[in-house]
């Protein structure tokens, strides 16, 4: 790991128009991403966690430009995504690349393996039929599926094998990022060691750096070299991950880490309860939008947003405890 | 039947008919449910724990299920037997389920009062203002502070936590004998499961009604469990308390499980991950359902299915022959 910034995220922001209610339509704004700041360097791993609906999978697709419209910078590799012609937007799509949660959605139902993986290739322009051909089997090798593969269909093959062709046709443009969203979540526990064990060996043989949602935070812990906190839109905490898993600041990082349920009976849980519902992500609460659950809520928290400020080296927090 | 059973399946084998091919997908479970407690149910996924639960409550579709060769008993009733309508008197009043997505199982249409009203009418000759008043109650027992604005909410207002939540108030607003519970806080939060957790944990202390908790998280059954059952290709592999088979699991799977999960406390470097993957349903013939992906497969575990072996007093048993040779003796060797 380098100390190069590949990805650069300033003020990110997003938000959806949805309408409510059958007859009277009323205009909701749903602020899905509400000013996200983070930087991602070369090689390493930084996971995104949060409950659901918290924004997650809508910052990585933004980084991408799957989604636009969002407001805010995005600098990868010193270019400002934001403003990229359609040229080099397609150049960018082949330096990213993106990990999907459903292993059964994300493929072509009607292609063989061989069809799906090669696809970016073709997409992108890259290289000879014979040179395509050659580096499918490359990947193929890689992520572990054998030759005979090549000519089956996703139906075919297990939840695991599926995920295992997702990551080929990630690899297979040879990106410099992924953005795996919930890779691991939609797979049972024995596969899932099988695939996070393959994404952390394919990091270290080609340097990739990942950018990794995930809500599993035992999964998190395992993969991640930083974690980033998410809650409503936000970011409320951002440290190395060994640092937010011994040393959590923001109450809801340290409720959030505490409520884990652990596979072990004996294990004395201290448990930090919170009361009150999640908020409706139309109509946030006022100031810090988790005030209306934190057990430490003050007056200003009521009426002033907490700005992500760094309170030890590489520690941000945004919370106005500190 | 011991008196201290609520439920028990004497046997149980479910097959599906697909192209004319009967596929089997449950071979000759058997467990119990004892009163009030709160038993585990995890596996791979299409292990059989979803299709177990429904064939308790007689809701397996047939076709394409064909279920032979099966007792439940429940009380002194066999609900394989039964008519829909001794079913009808039991589905939701002394029997009931929480499923996986509360949506699909409230109505949109109605409001979260009307439907808690009818599930209370049906099985019990109340007057309306009675009715209403253990409705209001048992709302306000899942944690809901608002139950009687909640009563006049349709299920689109609330938040996923609190739908879930009326979703067990709904279930438990009879006063059900057994609650089965299959995944029902997989899509929460873990802030929120942890909430929905601890209430389900305090109405089982507090009504002692019996918990069938299907899930695929170890970390909660270890939570909230007393005792549980591992399920691998439709047979049951281990069954034991809590304790035991999570500090002395005996089956190769159970172990293989228990290694792979990722643990919050502490970051490893890589991951144990048991090799292979499921097999197809019906594509094992003959031996170990387990022994493909097994590391200590031995010939006899590809020529002859092991027998479920009790290997403690209180019930602990696996179905290995490791465990069936020595009876017990690879007990301590972790
Ligand atoms: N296309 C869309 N139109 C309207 N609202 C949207 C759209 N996409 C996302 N949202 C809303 O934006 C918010 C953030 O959604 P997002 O999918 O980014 O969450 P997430 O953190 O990935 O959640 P999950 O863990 O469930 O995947 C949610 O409130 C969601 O309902
Ligand atoms: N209607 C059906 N027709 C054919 N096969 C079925 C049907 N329903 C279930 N099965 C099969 O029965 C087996 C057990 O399914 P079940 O839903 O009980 O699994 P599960 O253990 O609940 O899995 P999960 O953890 O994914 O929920 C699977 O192999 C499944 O494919
Ligand atoms: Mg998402
Ligand atoms: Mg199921």
């Amino acid at each position: 790991m380098t100390n190069k910034n590949l990805l650069q995220i300033s003020n990110l922001s997003k938000s959806f128009e949805s309408s409510k209610g059958f007859f009277r339509k009323v205009k909701n704004e749903v602020k899905a991403v509400d000013g996200v700041s983070f930087e991602v360097k070369q090689g390493e791993t930084l996971g995104i966690v949060g409950e659901s609906g918290c924004g997650k999978s809508t910052t990585g697709r933004l980084i991408m430009r799957l989604i636009e419209g969002g407001k805010g910078k995005i600098n990868f590799e010193g270019q400002d995504v934001q403003s990229l012609s359609t040229k080099d937007l397609r150049k960018l799509r082949r330096d990213i690349q993106m990990i999907f949660q459903d292993p059964y959605a994300s493929l072509n139902p009607r292609h063989t393996v061989e069809k799906i993986i090669e696809e970016p290739l073709i997409v992108h322009k890259i290289g000879t039929k014979e040179e395509r051909r050659k580096r499918v089997a490359e990947v193929m090798d890689v992520v572990g599926l054998s030759p005979y593969h090549l000519k089956r269909y996703p139906h075919q093959f297990s939840g695991g094998q599926r995920q295992r062709i997702g990551i080929a046709r990630a690899l297979v443009t040879n990106p410099k990022l992924i953005i795996a969203d919930e890779p691991v979540s939609a797979l049972d526990v024995s596969i899932q060691a099988q695939v996070l064990n393959l994404l952390k060996d394919i990091q270290v043989e080609f340097g990739l750096t990942y950018l990794f949602i995930a809500h599993d935070l035992g999964v998190v812990r395992h993969i991640s070299d930083r974690v980033a906190v998410m809650y409503l839109g936000r970011i409320v905490e951002i440290a190395e991950v060994e640092e937010l898993f011994e040393n959590p600041k923001h109450p809801y990082t340290k409720a959030l880490l505490s409520s884990v349920p652990v596979p072990d009976p004996t294990f004395e849980k201290q448990e930090i309860v919170l009361t009150g519902e999640i908020p409706s992500p139309s109509n946030p609460p006022s100031g810090c939008t988790f005030h209306t659950r934190c057990n430490s809520c003050m007056d200003i928290c009521k009426a002033e947003k907490p700005v992500l400020q760094q309170i030890q080296s590489g520690h941000q927090v945004a919370c106005h405890l500190f | 039947m011991n008196c201290d059973n609520v439920l028990e399946i004497k046997r149980l084998n479910i097959s599906f008919m697909t192209d004319k091919k009967k596929i089997n997908a449950i071979n000759n479970v058997a467990f119990k449910i004892k009163k009030g407690e709160i038993l585990g149910l995890v596996g791979e996924s299409g292990s059989g724990k979803s299709i177990t639960s429904l064939s308790i409550l007689g809701l397996l579709p047939s076709p394409p299920a064909v279920i032979e060769e099966s007792e439940i008993l429940f009380h002194d009733l066999d609900l394989i037997q039964a008519s829909e309508q001794q079913m009808q008197k039991i589905r939701g009043n002394r029997i009931s389920m929480i499923f996986q997505e509360p949506m699909t199982s409230l109505n949109p249409l109605y409001t979260v009062g009307n439907q808690l009203l009818e599930s209370v009418q049906k099985h019990q000759s109340l007057s309306k203002s009675e009715a209403n008043d253990i409705c209001i109650h048992t709302l306000k027992s899942v944690g809901l502070a608002r139950a009687e604005a909640i009563m006049n909410e349709y299920p689109h207002q609330l938040s996923g936590g609190m739908r879930q939540r009326v979703m067990i108030a709904m279930a438990m607003v009879c006063q059900p004998e057994i609650l089965i519970a299959d995944e029902p806080t997989t899509a929460l939060d873990v802030t929120i499961q942890s909430q929905i957790l601890k209430l389900m944990k305090e109405l089982n202390e507090k009504t002692g009604t019996s918990v069938l908790f299907i899930t695929h998280d170890l970390g909660v059954v270890a939570e909230i469990c007393h005792r549980v059952i591992v399920m691998y290709g439709g047979r049951i592999v281990e069954e034991g308390s809590v304790l035991d088979v999570f500090k002395n699991p005996q089956h190769p799977y159970t172990r293989g499980l228990l290694k792979s999960v990722p643990d919050i406390r502490n970051k490893q470097d890589k991951l144990y991950a048991i090799p292979g993957s499921v097999p197809k349903p019906g594509s094992i013939q003959k031996g170990c359902y387990f022994a493909p992906r097994c590391e200590f497969a031995k010939d006899i575990c590809f020529e002859n299915e092991p027998e479920f072996v009790q290997l403690t007093e209180d019930g602990h048993r696996s179905r290995c022959f490791l465990n069936e040779n020595v009876g017990g003796a690879t007990k301590n060797d972790k």
